[in-house]
């Protein structure tokens, strides 16, 4: 068989694939991010909690109303987006003048918020959303035997990715908004309601991250702790790759899954941690990060 | 003249302060004074958190709220799975709140931290949440007892059973700590004494929310066995992972070595059924364990798990010995619970050793199918009682400075 760095092809193969489903996730959660703080100058701490919530709509959605999982995907970013909307309506905007760090203190006060509730709630243990019918069981690739649902998670990200970095680069509306955040005053004077902008994408963001998790209830427990593990890894992810770039976030978030994936087999202990020691070799050598611009 | 009566007086000091030095030394302070150390908030909450702070206060008030007419006092904190909070909480309660006796504690390297300040400042800890045999082992102390269960009889009862059924060739898939380490260890040993051998490990993070790649590298080993040193929401999301990945279609078969009761709950018994676990109790396995249980969920709204259990047994006999001996002194009571032997709904034939292991009987356990349970919380079958002189580690190897061999 052949070997690379003493692993065989075939688990050296499977471990590139599942980092890369990995990766979806990290990209798909780190373009929230990237589009908030880019366009909003927020640091939204509340963004892994607002992941959790979206698992946690579903579930609860799929137990006492019998929502179904497709309806799920569709409804539940809305949901949850839309109550991302009321939070910067009525609590973001309030502190929109002040320096960035209250943002990021308020988001990270909301997420403890949220998390505690649900805990005291339904305990941490977490309980399990079932892997709809459809994308039960796997397909042996040869190399591995891949669960339908991961390579459709896979898809399913990159497409989200995609679409998002198409929206915002290169349609009207992108323009608006890279505009109403590049000079506020002079877009309103064209007659653009900025606020309202604003909002939305705040609102879009949050949708982002509820849609992630909504594709990870199938695969992780639901639990309110599922989203402040995560969170961090996904900062790092968009410090690597660039405060504020989109294409960056996706990409790096990609990279990372891969490297992450890598240490699982040659040095699992560093597993945790690995994505962190690339965080720091990029701020020495890259202080803007690899796809961001010099300040 | 002078003279007598400057003796005179002195003489009376001295009297009045050995007469008050002798009242301290029964229970210092006015208060028996208990701290809960224990997660409260992340992975291991559910095993023994506010659910074992809650069987903490019901032993304090079936004991009648105070001992010799002094009253006892509870308070509580979050180690948050930290060494270092763990150990720096239990200093402050000792320097600031003159606690006498720290119960709980989950996470051994938490534990393992807390035994040590506990020794420096000569108070007593009474640990069921931890797994790591080292505690009683080479980091035994003369100040703590370990109640409920150990990594020694997990690996002696499950690891045993799953060889004895023809399963010979391991693969560990082992939490990276030191509970981990000492469950991995006992597994080797039992595995390879019997016959079997480790064909390959992994060590991963604690915590870890994604398994599929150990998952792959288990499949890939060829093992029969997939052995899970790890506990709370690492086995249930390694459990989760393994059946999406197809684990058992392909042959191999799933050996969980630390399962608690609500981890099987929060999995469903779809995803868990016939796993073979050793636990230390079981809520439904006799009449007076049920009758506690259920004065236990009308008030929490859960089935306990062994370790909530345990803090309640072990706190009574806490209390019992306090009463007995009119001292909260920590060996005086150390001493006089060794000397009782401990059967009540929570352990039967138990007794605590020199080492500080309280050893009692335990049983494998197997999880019920969705059609044998007759109720949310109805999921195990108890197969087979391991006599308590046989589920520990015999004194004979022990490392423990207490023991002498």
């Amino acid at each position: 068989m052949t070997m690379i760095f003493g692993v065989p092809l075939a688990v050296f193969m499977g471990q590139l694939l599942l980092g890369l489903i990995n990766g979806a996730f990290y990209a798909l959660l780190s373009l929230g991010l990237a589009v908030i703080f880019g366009l909003l100058k927020i640091v939204n701490f509340a963004h892994g909690a607002q992941y959790m919530l979206g698992a946690f709509v579903a579930l609860l959605g799929s137990r006492y109303l019998g929502l179904d999982y497709w309806l799920a995907l569709l409804l539940v970013p809305l949901v949850v987006g839309g109550f991302g909307m009321l939070i910067e309506r009525l609590l973001l905007r309030r502190i929109a003048h002040l320096d960035h760090l209250y943002g990021l203190l308020l988001t990270f006060g909301l997420a403890l918020i949220f998390e505690g509730a649900l805990i005291n709630l339904f305990g941490v243990s977490g309980a399990s959303y079932p892997i709809p019918e459809a994308l039960q069981g796997g397909v042996n690739l040869g190399f591995m035997f891949l669960p339908i649902y991961r390579g459709w998670v896979l898809v399913a990200a990159l497409a989200v990715c995609l679409f998002t970095w198409f929206m915002i680069e290169r349609t009207r509306l992108g323009a608006y908004l890279r505009a109403g955040t590049e000079n506020p005053a002079l877009m309103q004077a064209f007659g653009v309601n900025v606020p309202l902008l604003i909002t939305l994408t705040y609102g879009f963001g949050v949708a982002l991250a509820a849609f992630a998790g909504v594709l990870a209830a199938p695969l992780y427990p639901v639990s309110p702790t599922m989203g402040s593990s995560l969170l961090i890894v996904v900062f790092a992810v968009v410090v690597i790759g660039g405060m504020g770039s989109i294409l960056g976030a996706v990409l790096t978030g990609l990279a990372m899954g891969l490297i992450e994936g890598l240490t699982k087999v040659y040095y699992p202990e560093a597993a945790n941690t690995v994505i962190f020691l690339v965080m720091i070799l990029v701020l020495l050598l890259r202080p803007a990060g690899l796809f961001g611009k010099e300040a | 003249m002078t003279l007598t009566k400057k003796c005179l007086a002195s003489s009376i000091a001295l009297a009045t302060a050995l007469a008050a030095g002798g009242a301290q030394a029964e229970i210092s302070d006015d208060a028996v004074r208990i701290g809960y150390l224990a997660d409260m908030s992340g992975t291991y909450r559910d095993l023994a958190g506010p659910g074992g702070l809650a069987a903490l206060e019901m032993a304090v008030e079936d004991f009648g709220g105070s001992v010799n007419g002094t009253p006892i006092e509870v308070f509580s904190a979050d180690d948050r799975n930290s060494a270092d909070v763990g150990a720096n909480t239990v200093r402050e309660w000792v320097d600031q709140r003159n606690v006498d006796m720290v119960a709980g504690m989950v996470a051994s390297s938490v534990t393992i931290a807390v035994t040590q300040v506990l020794e420096q400042y000569d108070k007593l800890g009474l640990v069921s949440g931890s797994a790591a045999s080292s505690i009683t082992n080479e980091h035994c102390t003369p100040n703590h007892i370990h109640w409920v269960y150990d990594t020694y009889p997990l690996a002696n009862g499950t690891a045993r059973a799953v060889v004895d059924q023809g399963g010979s060739d391991w693969f560990m898939l082992t939490a990276d700590y030191a509970f981990g380490h000492a469950l991995e260890g006992d597994v080797e040993k039992v595995v390879t004494e019997n016959g079997g051998s480790i064909v390959g490990r992994v060590r991963h993070p604690f915590p870890t929310s994604d398994f599929s790649s150990y998952i792959l590298q288990a499949q890939g080993s060829g093992a029969q066995i997939v052995g899970l040193a790890n506990a709370g929401a690492d086995t249930v999301n390694a459990i989760n992972t393994a059946s999406q990945f197809g684990l058992t279609q392909s042959g191999q078969q799933l050996a969980g070595l630390l399962v608690f009761l609500n981890d099987v709950h929060a999995m469903g018994l779809d995803a868990t059924q016939g796993l073979l676990l050793t636990t230390g109790w079981y809520w439904n396995m006799d009449d007076q364990a049920r009758e506690w249980s259920e004065r236990y969920y009308e008030r929490v709204g859960r089935m306990p798990t062994m370790v909530q259990a345990g803090i309640y047994s072990s706190t009574m006999h806490y209390l019992n010995a306090v009463e007995a001996t009119g001292s909260d002194d920590t060996a005086t009571v150390r001493e006089h619970m060794m000397s009782q032997p401990i059967h009540d709904f929570f352990a039967r034939n138990g007794h605590i050793r020199a080492d500080g292991r309280m050893v009692h009987d335990m049983y494998l356990a197997q999880v019920k199918t969705p059609e044998q349970s007759e109720g949310e919380w109805d999921l195990y079958h108890i197969l087979a009682t391991i006599p308590a002189n046989q589920a520990y580690r015999p004194l004979a190897e022990s490392q423990c400075d207490l023991v002498q061999n």
